[in-house]
């Protein structure tokens, strides 16, 4: 492979539609502090709903509530 | 695993034909083949036949983990698969069959999906998080949260142990049909379950560390005598998806509906196993499964079984039977344990043997 375009590949954001923010890569998950937050997965779904048990991750409730992204 | 104690005249003439060798006795294997035919002509209903989905269960068996004392190379043998082939032709029909009742009002948007011609992936996870909303019926994750015995616990654990001691091994046959994205997404998320490079974090070392602390037998299948014939059916569905390049739409839908009904159940789940005072080594296969599937289910839904509608359009029918096929089985299973439990019965055929 040529060596120049051999570059890491960024992080990566996925926004689901109603749904959680979907994180892969390399990244580091901090409390405001700078403490690093228990993670046990390399990709994590962090909530965006705002009605999980187990924030910053996401626990699936965005289904009950209903959560819609579009509005 | 060790091999069970028939349920009947094939899984009989089964178990006796695999103690020998394979092709030693062409007589008895003929003899198999033709009560298979006829058996199968004459089943009422191949899902919930105790016989046929335990022969079925051991010779995928031979797939996995191979049972105890018969010689691998009846793996392939010729004679067997043809066995194999007479069972899993009804089984499949009957999958279809279970799987057009289950679908339901999703089934309109289904068709609307697949009538628009090229699928996106976003519309395809659309589909299936509607299907995965509309599972009405019996729950048994809230009579676990609510109402289980101990003894009820331990008879839920040891359902699920004929598949959750092997978590993830039938969707990974998949894995070489499959190309692009959704082979990335389902490494992905193989690669999670299988504990990311920790043999501990395995779902079925986690799994097998809950059943321990119940104080059962971990070993793969030690269980397969006392669970009902549609507990059998619903591992041997994932073992026909999987094991089948033509079906493999149908085991990425199954593998999408099964991560998007799992994270609110087994948040249920621990709350029962809590209630009765058993602490996280019990309750972290469940808790694990509430943070990790929240994952799995946006990776199987859009990359996965969306990605694969997008490189093969054809497929998206497969797909939507791979998943209401995989409702239909656990609405039918649900149904057999939440009833027997409710009438105050046992949900397995025998009773347990004495703890040791």
């Amino acid at each position: 492979m040529d060596h120049e375009t051999k570059t890491s590949d960024p992080s990566s954001v996925v926004l689901c539609p109603d749904g959680p923010i979907l994180i892969r890569g390399d990244f580091e998950i901090v409390t405001p502090s700078g403490d690093p937050v228990p993670r046990q997965r390399t990709t994590v779904a962090l909530c965006r709903c705002g009605a999980s048990a187990i924030k910053p991750y996401c626990d699936g409730s965005h289904k009950l509530i209903n959560f819609r992204t579009d509005a | 695993m060790q091999l069970p104690e028939p349920r009947g005249p094939v899984s009989a003439e089964l178990t006796d034909l695999l103690a020998g060798l394979p092709g030693a006795d062409s007589a008895a294997q003929a003899a198999l083949l033709s009560l298979v035919a006829k058996t199968v002509r004459l089943a009422d209903d191949i899902l919930s036949d105790d016989d046929l989905q335990f022969a079925l269960f051991c010779l995928y068996e031979l797939h996995y983990g191979g049972l105890d004392g018969v010689d691998d190379a009846w793996e392939w043998e010729p004679g067997l698969i043809a066995v194999r082939r007479l069972l899993e032709a009804p089984f499949e029909q009957a999958l279809r069959s279970a799987a057009l009742v289950a679908a339901g009002p999703a089934s309109a948007n289904s068709e609307r999906v697949a009538a628009e011609g090229n699928p996106d992936s976003d519309a395809v996870a659309d589909m299936l998080f509607a299907l995965a909303a509309q599972d009405g019926g019996p729950s048994l994750s809230r009579y676990v949260a609510k109402k289980a015995t101990v003894e009820q616990l331990a008879e839920f654990l040891i359902h699920k142990s004929v598949y959750q001691l092997k978590e993830a091994d039938p969707h990974t046959w998949a894995i070489p049909r499959l190309a692009g994205r959704p082979k990335a997404a389902l490494v992905e998320i193989q690669a999670d379950e299988y504990g990311g490079g920790r043999p501990h974090r395995m779902h079925s070392a986690l799994f097998a560390r809950t059943m321990e602390g119940l104080g059962l037998d971990t070993r793969y299948g030690s269980y397969a005598d006392v669970v009902p014939a549609m507990a059998l059916a619903s591992v041997n569905m994932m073992s026909l998806f999987g094991l089948q390049r033509r079906l493999r739409g149908a085991i990425t839908g199954h593998l999408a509906i099964y991560e998007m009904t799992s994270s609110r159940p087994n948040h249920l789940y621990a709350r029962g196993f809590r209630r009765h005072g058993f602490g996280s080594d019990v309750t972290e296969y469940f808790d694990e499964h509430v943070e990790a599937d929240a994952v799995h289910e946006q990776i199987a839904g859009r990359d996965l079984a969306g990605g694969l509608a997008e490189a093969e359009p054809h497929l998206l029918e497969d797909i939507l039977f791979g998943a209401t096929a995989a409702l239909a089985i656990d609405a039918r299973l649900t149904a057999h344990i939440v009833e027997a439990w409710e009438d105050g019965r046992s949900s397995l055929r025998t009773s347990l043997p004495a703890a040791a």
